[in-house]
C-alpha cells in the first residue's frame, strides 16, 4: 500500500529564504489568479478559466525543489505550475487574455501555456495526456545521461484514463526521473471521487506498478516540499520515479461557468477553513519567520507585480489575424 | 545501381541516422534484440545500439507515442514504431492532439522531431484489425507529415529526411512492399518532403498512386501501353506536404486523371487530390475525374473477399480506358 507522511513540523531545516520564497510564490498565484476571475467578470478573458485558488501548496512546494533546468508538465489548470516554475507574470497574463505579448502568442490561451525556457513544457487540456509527455522527457534525460527531473501535475481524474496507467508503469520499468504530482481536488468536474473509484488513495494504484506512492497534506506546503525533496533525491541519483497524492480542494467551481453546487456547504467551509496560504502564514508568524508587518509588505509587493502584470496584458496588441497561419511547422 | 529490398532500406536509413546523430533512437513493440521488429525492419540494431536506443516498450501505443512526444520537445529524436497502422488508433489523442499540436499551440516554442513509422495496407489476409489504410487520417491534422514512400530508394531517402527534419511525421510503409527490391546507391541521399516522383512518363491519361498501388499502377501501363494508351504515373511520395504542382502538372499535359489509392473511397486520400485538380486545374481536364480506391468496408478475411475489396489492376485498366 501507499503511505502517508507523517504530519510534519515547521523546523528551520528549510532555510528561510525558501519559506519566504514559497510564501511569497503561493501570495503571486492567489493573488494572480483573483486578478484572473476579475477580469473575467468584465469580460476581459475570452473563453474559458480554470483557477487554481486553493491549490497553491502543491505547486509551490513541489516546484521549490527544482532547477532551472528541471521539467514541468501541467494541465488546463495550469497558471500555478507556470508561476511556481518561474514563468514571467507578464506574459502569462497577456497569454490569458490572447495578446501577442502572451507566451504563446495568443495561440495557446489559460489552458496551454509553456515556458520552454525555465523548462515548463506546457500545459496540455487533455486529461491524462501529459503523463507519458512527461516519461518520454524523463526518457530524453536517461539517454542524455543528466541528472535532471520531471514533475509531472494532474488531477485525481486523470488517473482514471489509460495514459496514467501505460504512461506510469513505463517510467517503473525503466526507473526514470519523474515525480508524479496528483493534485487530488475530490472532483473530475462535478464527478466526486467516491462515484468513480472504490478506493480513497491514487497513490494505491502506483503501488501496482512498483513504485512509491506517498500521500501528504496538499494543503501544508512544508508536507508536499518534503515529500517532494526525498523524491526529487531519489529520482536525480537514478532511483526512479515517484507518485505524490496531494489531497486538495479548489476553491472556486471547476471553470468559470460553475457555480459548484454539486460540493456541500459543509465541506467547502471545512476546506476552505484549512486555506493552505492562511495555514502557512500563521505557521510563518508562530515560528516568527516573518512579522506581521513583513507579511504585508510581500503581499503589497505582489499586488503591484499582479496589477504591472494586468497593464502589460492590457496594454499589449492582439496578433494580426493572419498569424493564425503562423507556427503550425517548424 | 545495387538492389536492396524496401525493408533492407529502412534498416539501413535508421541505422545510417543512428550512427550520424546520438540522439536519435527507437521504441516500439518487439523491436529489440529478441524479435527485430514484427517485420525485421530493426532486425540486428540492438545489436549495434544497445537496448538503450533500440527500446523495447510494453504494449502500450499511447505511452509509446506520449513518450516520444516528450522526449522529441527535450532534444532528442525519436523513431517510434506502431506495429499495425490500424493501432494508432490507440494512440490518436498523442498524435493528432499532442504531437501535432505542441508546437502551434505553444507559440512555436516547440519542436517535435518525431518518427511514427507504421505499416498500413491490406493483401496477407490478416483481416480488419491489420489490413487497414488509414493515411488521410494524418492528413486531415494540420501539424503532421504525411510520408508514403513506394520503392526502396524513396523509403531510405524519406526516412532520413525525416529523421532530420523537425516535424512530427507519420511514416505510412505498406506491408507488401517489405521484400521488394529496388535500386539504392551505396552513397549518401536523401529525398524531400514535398516532391512528387514521377514513376513513369507518358502522355494520355495521368495516374496518381501511393504505396503498393504504384506498383500495380506501373503494371496496368505495362498492358495499356500495348494498347497503345501511355499512362504518366505520379507517386506524391509525401501527402503532407503535397507536391499539387506535380499533379497539376501532368494533368495539365495529359487532360485525364486516374487516382488510385489503397484506402477507403469516402474522404479519402483521393477525395483530397480529386478536389485539389477540381478546383485548380479543371479547365485542364478532358475527361471525368476517376478514383479506383477501396469500398468503404472493413477489410474482410478471407481471400475471396479481401482481394475483392483490394483495387486491382484491372480496376485500373478500367477506369483508364474509361476517361481515354
Amino acid at each position: 500500500m501507499s503511505y502517508r507522511e507523517r504530519e510534519t513540523k515547521l523546523t528551520l531545516d528549510i532555510a528561510k529564504d525558501t519559506l519566504v520564497y514559497m510564501f511569497r510564490k503561493m501570495v503571486e498565484i492567489r493573488l494572480f489568479e483573483e486578478k484572473v476571475f476579475d477580469l473575467y467578470a468584465q469580460n476581459l478573458v475570452p473563453g474559458t478559466i480554470h483557477l487554481y485558488a486553493g491549490e497553491e501548496a502543491i505547486a509551490v512546494g513541489v516546484c521549490s525543489n527544482l532547477r532551472k533546468d528541471d521539467y514541468i508538465t501541467s494541465t488546463h489548470r495550469g497558471h500555478g505550475h507556470c508561476i511556481a516554475k518561474g514563468a514571467d507574470l507578464k506574459r502569462t497574463m497577456a497569454e490569458i487574455v490572447g495578446k501577442k505579448t502572451g507566451y504563446c502568442k495568443g495561440k495557446g490561451g489559460s489552458m496551454h501555456i509553456a515556458d520552454f525556457s525555465i523548462g515548463m513544457l506546457g500545459a496540455t487540456a487533455v486529461v491524462g495526456a501529459g503523463i507519458p509527455i512527461a516519461v518520454g522527457a524523463g526518457l530524453s534525460i536517461a539517454l542524455r545521461k543528466t541528472d535532471q527531473v520531471v514533475a509531472c501535475f494532474f488531477g485525481e481524474g486523470a488517473s482514471n484514463q489509460g495514459t496514467f496507467h501505460e504512461g506510469i508503469n513505463m517510467a517503473a520499468i525503466w526507473q526514470l526521473p519523474v515525480i508524479f504530482v496528483c493534485e487530488n481536488n475530490l472532483y473530475a468536474m462535478g464527478t466526486r471521487q467516491s462515484r468513480v473509484m472504490l478506493i480513497e488513495n491514487i497513490a494505491d494504484r502506483v503501488v501496482a506498478y512498483g513504485i512509491p506512492g506517498v500521500v501528504v497534506d496538499g494543503n501544508d506546503v512544508l508536507a508536499v516540499y518534503e515529500a517532494t525533496k526525498k523524491a526529487v533525491e531519489r529520482a536525480r541519483r537514478g532511483g526512479g520515479p515517484t507518485l505524490i497524492e496531494c489531497k486538495t480542494y479548489r476553491h472556486k467551481g471547476h471553470s468559470r461557468v460553475d457555480p459548484a453546487r454539486y460540493r456541500p456547504k459543509e465541506e467547502v467551509e471545512e476546506w476552505l477553513a484549512k486555506d493552505p496560504i492562511k495555514r502557512f502564514k500563521e505557521r510563518l508568524l508562530q515560528e516568527a519567520v516573518l512579522t506581521a508587518e513583513e507579511i504585508k509588505k510581500i503581499e503589497a509587493d505582489v499586488a503591484g507585480e499582479i496589477e504591472e502584470a494586468v497593464r502589460f496584458a492590457m496594454e499589449s496588441p492582439y496578433p494580426t489575424p493572419e498569424e493564425a497561419l503562423e507556427d503550425v511547422y517548424a | 545501381m545495387r538492389k536492396i529490398t524496401y525493408r533492407e532500406a529502412l534498416r539501413e536509413a535508421l541505422r545510417e541516422e543512428m550512427r550520424r546523430d546520438s540522439t536519435v533512437f527507437l521504441l516500439g513493440e518487439d523491436i529489440g534484440k529478441y524479435w527485430g521488429g514484427a517485420f525485421r525492419v530493426t532486425e540486428g540494431l540492438a545489436e549495434e545500439f544497445g537496448d538503450e536506443r533500440v527500446r523495447d516498450t510494453p504494449i502500450s501505443e499511447s505511452a509509446i507515442i506520449g513518450t516520444g512526444v516528450g522526449a522529441a520537445i527535450t532534444g532528442m529524436r525519436p523513431v517510434a514504431e506502431i506495429m499495425f497502422g490500424d493501432l494508432t488508433a490507440l494512440a490518436m489523442d498523442q498524435i493528432a492532439n499532442q504531437a501535432a499540436k505542441i508546437r502551434y499551440m505553444f507559440g512555436g516554442q516547440a519542436r517535435c522531431p518525431l518518427v511514427i513509422r507504421t505499416p498500413f495496407g491490406a493483401g496477407v489476409n490478416i483481416a480488419s484489425h491489420h489490413s487497414q489504410s488509414l493515411e488521410a487520417w494524418f492528413m486531415h491534422v494540420p501539424g503532421l507529415y504525411v510520408a508514403v514512400p513506394s520503392t526502396p530508394y524513396d523509403a531510405k531517402g524519406l526516412l532520413k529526411a525525416a529523421i532530420r527534419g523537425n516535424n512530427p511525421v507519420v511514416f505510412c510503409e505498406h506491408k507488401l512492399l517489405y521484400p521488394v527490391e529496388g535500386e539504392v546507391p551505396e552513397e549518401e541521399y536523401t529525398v524531400p518532403f514535398g516532391v512528387a516522383d514521377i514513376k513513369r512518363e507518358g502522355e494520355d491519361a495521368t495516374i496518381v498512386a501511393t504505396l503498393y498501388m504504384v506498383h500495380k499502377a506501373l503494371e496496368a501501363a505495362k498492358t495499356l501501353e500495348k494498347e497503345g494508351i501511355s499512362v504518366e504515373i505520379v507517386d506524391p511520395r509525401t501527402l503532407t506536404p503535397l507536391d499539387k504542382k506535380a499533379i497539376i502538372g501532368s494533368v495539365k499535359k495529359t487532360g485525364r486523371l486516374v487516382i488510385v489509392t489503397e484506402d477507403c473511397k469516402t474522404a479519402g486520400v483521393s477525395a483530397e487530390i480529386a478536389a485539389i485538380v477540381a478546383e485548380e486545374a479543371i479547365d485542364y481536364l478532358d475527361a471525368p475525374i476517376k478514383r479506383v480506391a477501396e469500398p468503404d468496408t472493413p477489410i474482410p478475411f478471407s481471400p475471396t473477399l479481401e482481394q475483392y475489396v483490394i483495387p486491382d489492376e484491372k480496376a485500373i485498366i478500367k477506369a483508364v480506358k474509361e476517361v481515354v
